[in-house]
């Protein structure tokens, strides 16, 4: 596949790793801030080829990790309403609430589809008119266009059977609560790529120059990431802070201009809670005031939810970059992919579930 | 979550207002709003996440990045100083 093999290739792998190794003279730790990143290091065993002084943090860049219990509550309860088709993306559907989950919902009965886009979601409310069809919109900046015409396009078709239940996150604010953490040791970033193509990373600039942090936006390839590192670890080394593109392929500047806008003709920003970190002031999306007829959450009245989150989960330290999965006595015991108590375990994206995934059940803390 | 992967556009359509397109992900035909990049046209690459063109791929700006990594020396182990492996 073009500009995919081409950043897969060992040999343009080893010699940027090369350059790694001689351009690091210290210890740093860096954080990748998206869980695609995460799931790509993981997967390519990319944190075991870096020198050693290089560690890489898992950041809290896992949408449907951070996808607060209360929202997931909601969902449960408004998909067992009787006429309702919930809609979801694949990954939502085995993340456990408080007393269960979408699939053990729909093997109950109630009808429950996944889908591949967000307007599939609205084509299938306008197949389905005597149905309610609501979607689980979900997802950091980059799926928020996505959702956003969702919405949009039901408003123009007048589809009324459509509505959306919203868990809409943004990334700036996460990683500021990251970088002012006590006991941060993050020093530099592998910044969100997918994200900054919708958004651009002027609003990065800020924060890199405010923490005095080099924040590189990086890819999701092999080469890539490693690319990312190395950028990161020049600047550091020459004691750098700044922003720059590695991924300058999809990502400019100014990211997609047309896509921001149709964002913000559905949203605006709100307070938001973060599933393992807790509330971040300003850190979400909700639907904007003149849209509310299609609030899933208002057309079911779900009120509040009372929620009840496992006791043993560090999830919350792994998502701030504090620590990693195996520092966890549940993890891979009490703990499982099939079996998950919290946050980074839910998702195929989260920390936990990658290490999990890719074997790392018993690597302690050698590295 | 955030994946998205780069196709090419093989045909462009309107569906009731919509700019659509026809994308070929390495022989897989998929259907996907290009109405965020509107310079996108047939033959180019976009970048696509849940049935949404996010950005059109610079093949300039890939080409550049990828030269720059090429043009990178292999590390001569031998002058290197000595770390553990």
């Amino acid at each position: 596949m073009r500009y995919v093999d081409e950043y897969r290739e060992g040999p343009l792998a080893a010699k940027v790793l090369a350059e790694i190794r001689r351009t690091t003279t210290r210890p740093w730790t860096l954080m990748e801030v998206c869980g695609g990143q995460t799931h790509s290091i993981v997967k390519h065993g990319i944190d075991r080829l870096l020198p050693p002084e290089i560690e890489l943090m898992h950041g809290p860049g896992c949408p449907v990790c951070v996808t607060p219990l209360e929202q997931i509550d909601k969902a449960h309860a408004i998909a067992a309403h009787p006429g309702v088709i919930f809609t979801s993306f694949g990954d939502m559907l085995r993340v456990p609430g408080s007393h269960t989950d979408l699939f053990r919902l729909r093997a109950e009965g109630a009808d429950v589809r996944v889908v591949y886009a967000p307007l599939d979601a609205v084509t299938l409310a306008q197949a389905n008119p005597d149905r309610e069809v609501v979607f689980f919109a979900i997802g950091f900046e980059t799926t928020a266009p996505a959702n956003a015409l969702a919405v949009s396009r039901a408003k123009v078709l007048g589809v009324k059977n459509f509505s959306v239940l919203v868990s809409q996150v943004l990334v700036p604010p996460a990683i500021t609560a990251v970088l002012q953490s006590p006991g941060n040791r993050v020093r530099g970033i592998l910044g969100p790529g997918h994200v900054c193509t919708v958004m651009g990373y002027r609003e990065y600039e800020p924060i890199a120059a405010r923490y005095r942090v080099p924040i590189v936006i990086t890819g999701f390839e092999p080469v890539d990431l490693l690319d990312g590192v190395l950028r990161t670890v020049r600047r550091l080394e020459a004691g750098e802070a700044g922003v720059d593109n590695q991924y300058s392929r999809v990502v400019r500047r100014d990211g997609n201009s047309a896509a921001r806008r149709l964002m913000w003709s559905v949203f605006e920003v709100c307070d938001r809670k973060w599933r393992g970190i807790g509330a971040i002031p300003k850190s979400g999306l909700r639907l904007r005031w003149e849209l509310q007829e299609f609030d899933a959450e208002r057309r079911f009245d779900v009120g509040a939810m009372e929620t009840r989150e496992p006791e043993a989960c560090i999830s919350g330290q792994i998502l701030r970059g504090l620590k990693k999965p195996h520092d966890c006595p549940a993890f891979g015991g009490a703990c499982t992919p099939e079996h998950p108590l919290g946050a980074t375990m839910v998702s195929a994206e989260g920390a936990c579930a990658a290490y999990y995934a890719y074997g790392r059940r018993q690597e302690g803390v050698a590295r | 979550m955030c994946l998205a992967i780069p196709g090419k556009v093989t045909e462009v359509y309107e569906d009731r207002g919509l700019r659509m397109g026809r994308i070929d992900f390495a022989g897989t035909i998929r259907k996907a709003c290009l109405a965020q990049v509107p310079e996108a046209c047939v033959g180019d690459y976009v970048l696509v996440h849940v049935g949404f063109a996010l950005s059109v791929v610079e093949p300039e700006e890939a080409e550049r990045t990828y030269r720059l990594l090429q043009e990178l020396e292999m590390l001569d182990e031998l002058h290197s100083p000595e770390r553990p492996t």
